[in-house]
């Protein structure tokens, strides 16, 4: 008969810290953990000594102190006697502005050129792949500055538009003046305008809220959820009977009357831009460093696109298809239900990834001059108050933010289309 | 009974196939015409390519080879009554449009390391090398070595022979020996022969010391004291353990090169004084200033980028924090931002006094940057790999350093290839951004040369020739990723 006894207890000795592999991985995490405090600790002891040689203790008061620049691009109301944070938050706008403006046109392009270099028109998928090719290996900051000296030295100065018999001519019936100065396009106006609601008072912060602009979105989006119901609830009916009611003329009307109705109630209109003397007035003027920054980044990211797509569809293999169609589902439906699905689980996460690259990019805008947050913040800002640390630390937090909520958004969404495993 | 037969007794011959389904015609019908869509697509696609070569042509095609300045150009152009560009300006600055300010009489040099970077490259990108190779980097090292002393007629004999020897070995090389011979060759050599690992090893110190100049012995010791952490890792593993060994190795290291490697280059450049001339960071400039950046970031990122990775699947969990956050706030904010911390920010950091220079700064910026990257695809390749492998690895009884690198690595290296290639292209590409804080890379040199008087206001030939610069670079790289790719599939298809 055996007897099980517990191993001989040894009594702790210092070597086991390092030899024992039950203390080992405490021993390196602590080990690993006070090499970094100590690092860490050494460049801030080295940045204080630093500052307090040179008389810059860290402060952020400079924020609230007048900027002082003028800012020619913009989304709100903002004057040279403002605040840097308002300058900041300014840049701030208009980085998510090209961002957003890119995100969209990086898309529509990129899946555009990722079908056709699926095409069986050899010309035509040749032509893509030149496209891609050239997109994808030439630096984007150079994209960025030649499509601005594009701008500049092609287009027409404001001035060749006037006269009996002028050089330029006005787009799309007189309403898109293209010109070396940047674009004009009609400005949507209401003539029965709800006003404005005025957020933040008068703080840096302060921002306006067209209340007109909310109305057209409530409208549109009731109208959208409307528009759902109605396809529930003709999924129901088809459920109980077998038979789908046709919906599309009543969601069709359900999503653009009411939009069409609280247009005509605002009184829409648009303000077209004129020539007034050397230059365009009225309409919006969208500079050539944003137009540039735009073109640029969305034709860059969409030769990146492009491939994501392409490599999204093909994918899915050819039996999905053959076994949609056994099932009897009809192309459109094969599209829609099975093919569509399953590739864009594999291309979203990395087109967000792309969105995300181009909204890192857009921090090039410095390179044309267009004021977005590195232009203002960690540019003009920086160089007016000398306040580096605080500056960059500021601007690189705001980029991180950026960052880890669209990444945010893409776990989420990567948690819902998940293959559900064992 | 009738003799009447309904089936076919004899085959019919073959038919050629409709001459509209063959040759030019049947793959045009197929390709281009099929259906009235694809034929529109087609004309209008013809028309847009012959529209822009119609521009491009007429353009490119220019008489302005030999002029001076934009006035000549136009000049010519009016005179001759067609063309566009003006290639005058490439003629005249493509030098510095390759090598910045640096010295004329001395771009030997960088143009050198380029080249010995491709030969350093063989080794590492083909395991099936030859080791008669050796004899070509031997002639190679004795060439580059060549540059450092005063050229004499003795001195400049000698680099014809080594020249002369050094292509003779690599025409022997590129021949492709048949089986036999490469058998009889590893009879021979292969026993003796170290590995020609040996030439990338020396070349990450014969680089700098290429470009930047100086003693010969600031590398050697900077060498010596990878030299001696190896020794102590060798003399004490046995005795104390691996871990311990590896401590006081590194330690010993970092000893070595705070405190020692100066005063020990300063003596041997005493008694023996063999150098280049030193060249200022701040005459780099063209693309020799954007491959040196990428080079020296890429090579040193993707260690560091293994161990991020390592560190961020680790189950040590302070470790695997700490890489998190690393890899995260680095890949959360834009390149030119750390840039920015490059050239206004890291002297702070700095112990008071340290004034290091806007190259060096810009590289370890690049590099931290690019390792953040490198690490989470190299993370990609370790999670595509099956458990089973781990499994295996452990089964067969190996620690976790042993299991990585002769289980884990290979392959998950082996399926991150595109993933790293294509980083490096993206840090190629993003070394232009240098230019955002006043380093003269091409395209800083391109605003530079347009303030001269005499280019003010060219455009277009300079930016197409950044871009078929940094196209050629790129373009063949991502090519080449495809095909090492191919190479090293090994499943089946």
């Amino acid at each position: 008969m055996t007897i099980l006894t517990d191993p001989p207890k040894e009594s702790f000795r210092l070597s086991m810290l390092i030899y024992d592999s039950r203390y080992r991985s405490t021993t390196i995490q602590i080990v690993a953990l006070i090499g970094v405090l100590t690092l860490v600790g050494w460049l801030i002891s080295n940045t204080a000594q630093n500052l307090a040689d040179l008389g810059k203790e860290p402060s952020f008061s400079f924020l609230f102190e007048s900027a002082g620049y003028d800012i020619n691009q913009r989304l709100i109301d903002y004057n040279n006697q403002d605040t840097h944070l308002r300058a900041a938050f300014v840049g701030f706008l208009n980085t998510l502005l090209v961002a957003g403006m890119g995100c969209v046109t990086a898309t529509v392009i990129g899946v555009f050129v990722g079908v056709l270099r699926l095409s069986n028109n050899w010309l035509v998928a040749r032509l893509m792949t030149v496209y891609v090719e050239t997109f994808r290996n030439i630096p984007v900051l150079l994209w960025i500055i030649f499509t601005m000296a594009i701008l500049i030295e092609t287009l027409p100065a404001p001035r060749e538009f006037r006269g009996e018999n002028p050089a330029a001519h006005m787009l799309l019936g007189d309403s898109v003046a293209l010109t070396n100065r940047g674009f004009y396009v009609p400005e949507p106006l209401f003539s029965r305008s709800l006003g404005n609601i005025h957020l933040f008072g008068n703080s840096p912060l302060r921002f306006d809220v067209s209340l007109d602009l909310v109305a057209i979105l409530a409208v549109l989006i009731s109208s959208i959820l409307v528009a759902r119901l109605i396809g529930r609830r003709a999924d129901r009916i088809q459920a109980a009977t077998g038979d789908r009611p046709r919906t599309w003329h009543w969601r069709l009307a359900v999503l653009v009357l009411p939009t069409v109705a609280i247009l005509w109630v605002l009184g829409f209109y648009l303000g077209y831009p004129e020539l007034k003397g050397f230059n365009f007035r009225g309409g919006i003027h969208m500079r050539n460093s944003l137009i540039a920054l735009w073109l640029a980044l969305s034709v860059y990211t969409a030769a990146f696109i492009a491939e994501i797509v392409r490599a999204g569809i093909l994918a899915i293999s050819k039996g999905q298809t053959e076994a949609a169609a056994a099932l009897g589902l009809r192309p459109r439906l094969i599209m829609s239900l099975v093919i569509l699905p399953q590739a864009l689980r594999i291309i979203i996460p990395p087109l967000i990834s792309q969105f995300l690259n181009l909204t890192k990019n857009s921090s090039l805008a410095i390179a044309v001059g267009y004021m977005d947050i590195t232009g203002t913040l960690m540019g003009i800002t920086l160089n007016q108050t000398g306040r580096e640390l605080e500056t960059i630390l500021i601007g690189m937090l705001i980029y991180l933010a950026i960052s880890l909520s669209i990444s945010a958004v893409m776990n989420v969404y990567n948690e819902s289309v998940k293959l559900k495993e064992r | 009974m009738t003799d009447l037969s309904f089936v076919r007794t004899e085959m019919l011959p073959e038919r050629a196939p409709p001459p509209s389904t063959t040759g030019v015609i049947g793959w045009l019908r197929k390709n281009l015409f099929d259906g009235w869509l694809n034929s529109a697509l087609t004309i209008v696609s013809l028309l847009f390519v012959f529209w822009v070569l119609d521009h491009l042509f007429v353009w490119g095609i220019s008489p302005t080879w030999s002029d001076g300045s934009l006035d000549q150009c136009r000049t010519t152009i009016s005179e001759a009554g067609w063309g566009g560009a003006c290639w005058g300006v490439i003629r005249e600055r493509w030098p510095q449009m390759l090598y910045g300010f640096y010295p004329e009489e001395l771009r030997i040099r960088p143009t050198l390391a380029f080249f010995l970077l491709f030969i350093a490259l063989i080794p590492v990108l083909f395991s099936m090398i030859s080791r008669r190779m050796n004899w070509l980097l031997l002639a190679l090292v004795l060439l580059a070595f060549t540059f450092a002393v005063e050229s004499s007629g003795l001195i400049i004999a000698a680099r014809v022979v080594l020249a002369a020897a050094a292509l003779w070995i690599g025409v022997l090389l590129v021949r492709v020996p048949t089986g036999e011979e490469r058998e009889e060759q590893i009879k021979q050599g292969a026993g003796r022969l170290p590995n020609p690992l040996w030439f990338t090893a020396l070349y990450i110190f014969l680089m700098p010391w290429l470009l930047w100049g100086g003693t010969v012995w600031t590398p050697v010791a900077v060498a010596l004291g990878i030299v001696i952490g190896g020794l102590a890792f060798r003399l004490l593993s046995p005795m104390t353990g691996t871990l311990a060994a590896l401590i006081v190795a590194v330690v010993a290291t970092i000893l070595w090169w705070l405190l020692l490697s100066g005063p020990f280059a300063d003596m041997m450049h005493g008694i023996f004084p063999i150098g280049l001339e030193p060249v200022k960071s701040r005459l780099f400039g063209g693309l020799m200033l954007s491959i040196t950046i990428g080079v020296v970031a890429i090579a040193v990122s993707l260690p560091l980028g293994i161990v991020l990775a390592l560190g961020r699947q680790s189950d040590l969990l302070i470790v695997k924090y700490l890489s998190v956050i690393f890899i995260e706030f680095i890949r959360g904010v834009p390149l030119i931002t750390l840039l920015f911390v490059a050239s206004v920010l890291l002297n702070i950091f700095m112990p008071p006094g340290t004034n290091f220079d806007i190259i060096l700064r810009v590289i370890i910026m690049a590099t931290i940057f690019s390792a953040a990257y490198m690490a989470e695809v190299i993370r990609g390749g370790l999670a595509a790999l099956p458990k089973g492998q781990y499994e295996a690895a452990d089964a067969l009884g190996l620690d976790y350093w042993k299991a990585q690198r002769l289980v884990i690595m290979p392959q998950a290296l082996k399926i991150s290839i595109p993933g790293i290639v294509s980083t490096f292209i993206g840090l190629f590409k993003d070394t232009t951004l240098v230019s955002i804080i006043g380093l003269m890379d091409p395209i800083g040199l391109s605003n530079a040369i347009r303030a001269d008087a005499n280019w003010n206001g060219i455009v277009w030939e300079l930016y197409g020739f950044i871009a078929l610069m940094f196209f050629i670079f790129t373009f063949s790289m991502s090519r080449y990723s495809m095909y090492l790719e191919r190479r090293l599939r090994t499943d089946h298809r």
